[in-house]
């Protein structure tokens, strides 16, 4: 796993490098050095003392022609996919089980599905490249919080998880998640981008000054969205029907069914008014990135600080 | 009705009658409007957190009854405000009726609007193509207009032929998986209105044995729920009785399975044993039965001054993971002299106790250390006096009453007992207690719901309608045939081409591309091959794909 952390690091380096010495223009290239130096730093810091990636980044810096630095760091991105996936599946093995049992396997899960999805998102649409930077960004975040603060050993299954529903239930969940995360940093650049394109330099603005368009990045989100909304409502049928065998009732209102329920809307919200012409394109926008706050409560917060039926998927 | 009954009984102005009649449509306008909508929603989840934040009464009663106690000044002004019934309050009732009646406003003349355009033909071509998104045009066309509609039905588009033109329209399954997704949403609410109404449960503790049986009757419930609905009558009759129960642990005290086995006798018919478990409940005609808990019933046995003995056998809730169990043993009619059959008021006899399946080696530790009995102790408190269960104040059976040992009525006896199974402790007065083992026992949840059904599936026609209403795109062609004249043949004509997707789609050029070609290759072969290519325009600046970019 710390493999596949590191390499998501070499990843958002190269990135980040893509980023800096992208551009021809002297100007950027002086403005972006700072900011190398900052992902490093955080690279040493989320490594916690390993020594730093071999970067490409300062032969890009010395050569006149850019080096494809950009295609390096996806290729490091695969890599890093494949050691996840290698984690994922070891540990499956380890658990004689789908990974899925508890709360650090889930994020393990549901950021491999984010990953897979977003290559394959890349692979049919080269130009959004560069949003690789936010996207290894937030696994890195992700997969530190899971590793740092969620680590469980491997163990078996509660008797109550054992059930085909926990495939069915617990995989839609993961792979909706994992596709409305990329949704989200798609969606969170789109707001930087369209920020940038209307005049704001302020700091997180000219960030993303090399993104796609605006106008594609929001087509993007919408289209992810739009994939991933069934299958979380799938999730959350197949949730239905599972604690109608466990519990004796389809919906009890339970914290973890609340939130879901409460990210539901959020995100029916969120189609509605994209849906709508009266609404801007921002504020539906906003409307999703509400919708993934709500996921991460569902999944961090009531896990963490509210007593329910799904308390097991915690620590 | 006020309104209406004020406008009928004094005879206003017709003008002011208009302003009503005026001021309750756009009232209406206002409520099926989209931004309206969009607001409930919004508030129907803001409404929904507390749901989550605050112990809900229909998910635990225990918990709502533990914030009183945390917080005696809150908690009442919370109550008052629906906080510990967030589903059930009438603020949360309002949101989502009036989010309903929005949806169902909204969705009614959608339906009509949408039956009517399946039953008319798409519509007539506008009169120029140059400011559709796609067009395309084809010379020295040599079919007419008839093998282009039947090209565009093989295609599957609905077609109209109107003379020199032909419209075509696709993806009406948009909005049909749009109107059943919506209606879907309404089933849901009828399926659970249904449940509530008409649904009942009951909640039980039965301890393993043929004495502990129960019949389904509501008085023979520790807890129910009857939805407005039932009668009590209306239960199905059955018993049931817990014969073994099963539970497995891993060595770090995680259990691993469970497995209840029961007798059940259906009305009239032969007793039969049946297996079941978490996830595979037991499904009975009209009620299905959960297993939510188990646990330990230690069994005891107390001989009294007299040498008579009375066994007891009691549920012990479990206190942690590791199935510490607390419970107390009650004998009240004890030390009784049988020549007499006096009772001494003061000789009653009560137990708290407290069961650990494996004991620690640690005499220090005081709880359990695996959920499995593999060194099981119940350690023992004595008490002997006036167990206060004459007074007719309801008390709980998992504890002695506090107020009978704070006035000095039940006194304790002895320090207190460790007991292995089968160890007689003998109390100061000569009458001695014995632990004789433990039974199981399980917490059942028997219910039925009748709205199930349709909330299973309105959910599948929901997911149904929802990728439909997703996946589907309206779109719409035309063509408008010319005659040409300067061409070589009588039959060559010009074909104008034109696409509008109606919704964001931005596969559209490509389909439109691909079905000028067929229309091209389908051609009859009489004659010689299109002199020219036709140009073929793409609006990329309003519904085409942005510009590829490396």
């Amino acid at each position: 796993m710390t493999a596949a952390i590191l390499a998501y690091l070499g990843a958002m380096v190269g990135h980040a490098a893509e980023y800096a010495f992208g551009s021809r223009a002297p100007a950027a290239r002086v403005a972006a050095r700072p900011r190398r130096a900052l992902a490093t730093v955080g690279a040493g810091a989320q490594g916690a003392g390993t020594p730093p990636e071999p970067e490409p980044a300062p032969a890009a810096a010395d050569s006149r022609r850019p080096l494809p630095v950009g295609r390096i760091a996806v290729a490091v991105t695969v890599l890093a996919a494949v050691a996840h996936f290698a984690a994922v599946v070891t540990r499956g093995i380890a658990a004689r089980r789908m990974t899925w049992g508890n709360m650090y396997e889930f994020v393990l899960t549901l950021t491999l599905v984010g990953v897979i999805a977003w290559l394959i998102v890349l692979a049919r649409r080269p130009s959004i490249r560069r949003l690789g930077l936010f996207v290894t960004l937030a696994m890195v975040l992700l997969l530190g919080v899971a590793g740092m603060v969620l680590y469980t050993p491997v163990g078996p299954l509660m008797p109550a998880l054992k059930s085909v529903w926990f495939i069915i239930h617990v995989s839609s969940a993961a792979i909706a998640s994992g596709i409305f995360l990329l949704g989200f940093v798609t969606g969170v650049i789109y707001l930087l981008r369209a920020g940038y394109d209307r005049g704001k330099r302020r700091f997180p603005y000219p960030l993303v000054r090399w993104a796609p368009e605006a106008e594609a990045l929001e087509r993007l989100t919408f289209r992810l969205h739009a994939f991933a909304f069934p299958i979380w409502t799938f999730a959350i049928a197949s949730g239905a029907v599972w604690a109608e065998a466990a519990w004796g009732r389809y919906w009890g209102w339970d914290p973890k069914e609340t939130w879901s329920f409460i990210s539901w809307v959020v995100y029916a919200g969120y189609l509605h008014a994209r849906a709508t012409p009266s609404v801007k394109r921002r504020t539906a926008t906003w409307i999703a990135i509400i919708g993934f706050v709500t996921m991460m409560v569902n999944l961090i917060g009531v896990n963490l600080f509210f007593e329910g039926l799904h308390s097991y998927s915690g620590l | 009705m006020t309104r209406v009954d004020e406008r009928v009984a004094s005879p206003a102005p017709p003008r002011r009658a208009n302003q009503l009649v005026a001021l309750v449509r756009n009232g209406w306008r206002q409520l099926t409007s989209m931004r309206t909508a969009l607001v409930l929603l919004f508030l129907l989840a803001v409404a929904a957190i507390p749901g989550s934040v605050f112990p809900q009464r229909n998910v635990s009663i225990e918990d709502v009854q533990g914030y009183y106690e945390a917080h005696p000044t809150l908690a009442p002004v919370l109550d008052r405000l629906g906080a510990f019934d967030v589903f059930a309050s009438p603020w949360f009732a309002a949101i989502y009726l009036l989010l309903f009646t929005s949806l169902v406003g909204c969705i009614l003349p959608r339906l009509r609007d949408h039956v009517r355009a399946l039953r008319t033909p798409p519509p007539d071509a506008p009169r120029r193509f140059e400011r559709l998104p796609q067009r395309a045009v084809i010379e020295d066309y040599r079919g007419d207009l008839e093998a282009i509609a039947a090209l565009l039905r093989r295609r599957r588009w609905r077609v109209a032929v109107r003379p020199g033109t032909v419209s075509a329209e696709k993806g009406y399954l948009k909005e049909t998986g749009n109107i059943l997704f919506h209606f879907s949403l309404v089933g849901i609410l009828a399926g659970v209105a249904i449940g509530s109404w008409y649904g009942w449960h009951g909640n039980r503790l039965v301890i393993a044995g043929s004495e502990h049986g129960f019949c389904n009757t509501l008085q023979q419930y520790d807890e129910y729920g009857l939805g407005p609905r039932v009668h009590s009558t209306d239960l199905p009759r059955f018993c049931l009785e817990l014969v073994d129960f099963e539970a497995r642990f891993l060595d770090s005290g995680q259990p691993e399975s469970y497995r209840a086995t029961v007798r059940v006798d259906v009305d009239g018919g032969p007793p039969r044993q049946v297996d079941f478990t978490v996830n595979s409940p037991l499904r009975l005609d009209g009620a299905n039965v959960y297993l939510i808990g188990h646990g330990y019933a230690p069994v005891i046995r107390y001989t009294d001054r007299y040498g008579r003995a009375q066994t007891s056998v009691a549920a012990f809730p479990k206190s942690d993971e590791m199935l510490t169990s607390e419970g107390v043993f009650t004998f009240p009619d004890v030390n009784i002299n049988p020549e007499t059959g006096e009772r001494d008021p003061n000789a009653q006899m009560g137990f708290q106790g407290l069961y650990l399946p494996t004991v620690s080696d640690d005499p220090t530790v005081s709880r359990s250390v695996h959920p499995a009995e593999r060194s099981p102790g119940l350690l023992l408190v004595a008490y002997r006096g006036d167990l206060g269960m004459e007074t007719g104040i309801p008390s709980s059976v998992y504890e002695l009453d506090q107020r009978q040992i704070d006035s000095g009525k039940l006194v304790q006896v002895g320090l207190s007992k460790l007991l292995r199974k089968g160890d007689v402790w003998t109390l100061g007065d000569g009458t001695t207690v014995e632990f004789l083992g433990t039974r199981p026992f399980v917490v059942l949840s028997v219910r039925h719901d009748p709205g199930e059904t349709i909330v299973l599936v309105s959910a599948g026609v929901l997911l149904v309608g929802l990728m439909m209403s997703l996946a589907g795109r309206r779109r719409r062609v035309w063509c408008r045939i010319t005659p040409t004249r300067s061409s070589t043949t009588d039959r060559s004509s010009l074909v104008e081409v034109g696409g509008l997707p109606r919704t964001d789609y931005s596969g559209f050029a490509d389909e439109f591309a691909d079905l000028v070609a067929a229309l091209r290759a389908s051609q009859p072969t009489t004659g010689h091959a299109p002199r020219e290519r036709a140009g073929m325009h793409e609006g990329t600046d309003c519904w085409g794909r942005s510009p590829p970019s490396s």
